[in-house]
């Protein structure tokens, strides 16, 4: 009989759990098993009553153990602890039961559930008579953040920090900040400049002296734990010394080399050394060794470094390799736009006027390579257009999900049509979502100004003579419809980065099936992430409009913010601990910990972890041959003991 | 077999697999409720023991599930998991234990639909094979092994 006394608290969840377990049953039942001398059940545990219910029981029962059964411990385990503190009881007396998310949600049959929820509270209070009081350390945050990306996320979070007076570095691959946003004409709904509402935050970047920005730079590795990350930056040789530079532009000018220009989306031709866009930040070019005549061998060239009156080029730079420190991290590297493969129905790279939206955006701005003219591959002002929603979202071949800024993006691009020149313009589209503040007004906008809308994917583009054709079905009408075009627009999904999978990698993010990062909860935690310090801004995250970019890059910028203002931050105790009688010295464990935490003792010949590098994966219990290596928290004992739990009805 | 419900257990890593199991819950993805979880921060964690134990407990099937290669939070313990249960494999046919009740999978956070069908894969899986029953019943003796020249798989 075990000594120990424990509460059994057993949540309906409202109907959540209740509908298909019988809660009443599960209490009754928990209330006969070994050590538990109170079992209740609550509609609603995680509420202000239920915690109430159970700081009581904690006082009037003099419990030293509590079982909460309800749903996922990373949904409620922290608020049950806290609850548990509060009474005064150690929070890691506190056994969560997972009965709702794997039990009563995906089970149908009533008896099959409370069997099984039977099964899973039997094996958590097993687990709770074995739990231990565990003493907590507070490591200490580093009072500077890194943000990595310099679009709109990147540049709204860096700011945020920055303002309440902590050092951010920013760093940014590119040769500029700006990131997609720059590429932008108009914004939706309001139709304001994008460079208008953009370059100034980016000058702010610049300008700050809390904010250091790394241009033309990568995270290459990310080493250390939440208050105290050693950070590895590779700085790109940019080959133009941003010190002497002063942007005159005449490097471009006299380079003899150009290539697509990846900025304009292939539309236009960019010098080997160049800035992406006028307004770059900073405004010194980057020497681009991919096409560069010298770099590539085709000449000796270095016309750049002659003409340079600043004497900022040089030629053979290394990569420069710098090591910071920071207590956070904000990621927010954004996003790419889909772009259709070769053979794809729409033309897209087979016919030159079939553009996606970016090029669109680029052809549109007034400093983009038609300075703002919308003209046909002829260079004639088109008489219809048609703009194609859902190109590769909301389709199983590519993209399953919304890319949910496409409808307003297609939108502001018939307006921009309508503005600038007299042509016809054919939105096809399937569901029109104008969910966003001030969007249903929009769309009411545009649609008194004459656009033609066609509910129904355009399925197929293909040429007529001197026109293209798009193909779709009219679903309002019941018909096939073709519409002779000069211009089509494919809005084409927006998809995590190719690179994604390598910054996930980097700083040990997971991404989910579509390679988003994923946060640590979908609703109550959107910015964070499982590694705890490190933050996501933006659409590295998932697709979202500048607004709500902007949104959730100031909560991870507040998420960011509260750990370096608490100056400190509460360590999980579940790390490993060595029983030295028992520890041989024989060193596996120190071969297998992926950190580094365990070193040995030449003098009493045995393991010793240095808990602060531990993060309790286990792997050195595991493999500990005579079982002196333990796990708080997760000892062999309360693990054997769950499993006995299982069986134990 | 009329009545039969195997009882299985799942021994899942807290970052990608738990999570994975709580978003097919979330999706109310319906599996069958013979998979009883245990949470473990990492499969890097999982000894053999645990699953020895869970046979003799009563378990007709035992799942491990980590996170994929190259995803693991705490960088390699899936692949250590992954070694482990190789050997672990050995070890169960030389008690008898047919290789089918005992499967480690990797399934990442977002992946609800691919834990529900590998519950529900290896409950069926174990369905079939029936009971396990006493596991003494099922080892060969030592003689029978080691001196009257039995068959040592492997």
């Amino acid at each position: 009989m075990s000594e120990r006394r424990i509460g059994v608290y057993v949540c309906h969840c409202g109907t959540n759990i209740s509908k298909t377990v019988d809660v009443e049953d599960v209490a009754k039942y928990s209330q006969g098993l070994d050590g538990v001398v109170v079992s209740k059940d609550y509609k609603y545990m995680c509420s202000q009553p239920g915690q109430e219910l159970i700081q009581k029981d904690i006082k009037e029962h003099g419990l030293d153990g509590v079982v909460v059964a309800a749903c996922s411990p990373r949904m409620h385990e922290p608020t049950f602890q806290r609850a548990a503190r509060n009474a005064g009881l150690n929070p890691y007396l506190v056994e969560m039961v997972n009965i709702r998310e794997q039990c009563s949600w995906v089970t149908d049959d009533r008896a099959l559930a409370t069997a099984k929820a039977k099964r899973l509270t039997s094996s958590g209070i097993a687990k709770a008579r074995l739990n231990r009081a565990l003493e907590t350390d507070f490591t200490a945050i580093t009072p500077r953040a890194l943000v990595v990306g310099g679009g709109i996320a990147g540049i709204e979070a860096a700011l945020k920090i920055a303002a309440s007076g902590y050092e951010v570095v920013l760093v940014e691959k590119e040769g500029t900040i700006g990131g997609q946003m720059a590429k932008f004409d108009k914004t939706f709904p309001t139709l304001d400049c994008s460079a208008c509402i953009l370059t100034p935050k980016m000058v702010e970047v610049v300008q700050h002296p809390k904010i250091e920005l790394m241009t033309y730079s990568e995270v290459q590795r990310v080493d250390g734990y939440v208050g105290s990350f050693e950070v590895t930056i590779e700085k790109k040789p940019r080959d133009v010394d941003l010190n002497l530079c002063t942007g005159c532009g005449d490097c471009t000018e006299k380079c003899p080399a150009s290539v697509l220009s990846e900025f304009d989306e292939g539309l236009s031709m960019r010098k080997s050394i160049s800035t992406a866009f006028a307004q770059a930040i900073p405004n010194a070019p980057v020497l681009d060794r991919e096409s560069c005549w010298y770099y590539t061998g085709k000449a000796k060239c270095q016309v750049c470094a002659r003409v340079c009156q600043a004497n900022a080029i040089t030629f053979d730079n290394e990569p420069e390799i710098v090591k910071e420190q920071f207590g956070v991290i904000v990621v927010a590297t954004g996003f790419d736009i889909l772009r259709p493969e070769e053979g794809n129905q729409w033309g897209y790279g087979k016919y030159p006027d079939v553009f996606n939206g970016l090029q669109f955006e680029r052809m549109s701005n007034a400093s983009g390579p038609t300075d703002g003219l919308l003209v046909t591959s002829q260079g004639k002002e088109p008489e219809a257009v048609a703009v194609l929603h859902c190109i590769g979202s909301r389709d199983e071949n590519y993209r399953e999900y919304c890319s949910r800024t496409c409808c307003m993006a297609s939108l502001k691009f018939a307006h921009l049509v309508k503005e600038k020149t007299n042509a016809e313009v054919y939105e096809f589209y399937i569901d029109m979502r104008s969910f966003g503040k001030g969007y249903e007004e929009f769309y009411n906008r545009i649609q008194e100004e004459g656009i033609n809308f066609i509910r129904g994917k355009g399925a197929e583009v293909t040429k007529k003579g001197e026109k293209l054709v798009v193909r779709g079905e009219d679903q309002q009408l019941g018909v096939i419809r073709e519409v002779p075009v000069d211009m089509v627009i494919l809005n084409t999904a927006l998809q995590a980065r190719e690179d994604a999978a390598k910054i996930a990698e980097t700083f040990s993010l997971q991404q989910g099936q579509d390679g988003w990062f994923m946060e640590l909860h979908a609703k109550l935690a959107p910015g964070k992430t499982a590694v705890e310090g490190v933050f996501l801004a933006g659409t590295c995250q998932g697709p979202r409009d500048i607004p709500d970019t902007v949104a959730h890059a100031g909560g991870a910028a507040a998420d960011a913010l509260r750990l370096m203002a608490a100056g400190q931050q509460e360590m999980s105790p579940v790390s490993a601990y060595v029983v030295e009688e028992y520890c041989t010295g024989c060193k596996v464990c120190i071969s297998l910990c992926p950190y580094d935490a365990i070193s040995f003792d030449e003098d009493g010949k045995v393991a010793v972890i240095t808990t602060a590098l531990c993060k309790g994966c286990g792997a050195c219990v595991a493999s500990c041959p005579t079982n002196a290596m333990h796990l708080r928290h997760f000892e062999d004992e309360q693990i054997l003991a769950q499993i006995e739990g299982v069986f134990a009805g | 077999m009329n009545g039969y419900e195997p009882k299985i257990v799942a021994f899942l890593c807290n970052w990608c697999s738990y999570t994975a199991a709580d978003t097919a819950g979330t999706a109310r993805r319906k599996y069958p409720a013979n998979v009883n979880v245990i949470r473990i921060m990492c499969t890097g964690r999982m000894e053999p023991t645990f699953v020895f134990k869970a046979f003799a407990e009563g378990a007709d099937g035992v799942l491990i599930s980590g996170c994929h290669p190259g995803e693991c939070h705490y960088l390699t313990g899936n692949y250590k998991a992954y070694k482990r249960s190789v050997g672990l494999e050995q070890v169960l046919s030389d008690f008898g234990i047919e290789p089918e009740r005992f499967k480690m999978t990797f399934i990442s956070a977002s992946e609800a639909d691919k834990f529900a069908s590998v519950a529900t894969e290896i409950t069926e899986t174990v369905r079939k094979l029936g009971p396990l029953g006493k596991v003494r019943d099922r080892v060969k003796s030592y003689d029978e092994v080691f001196v009257t020249g039995g068959e040592v798989s492997g």
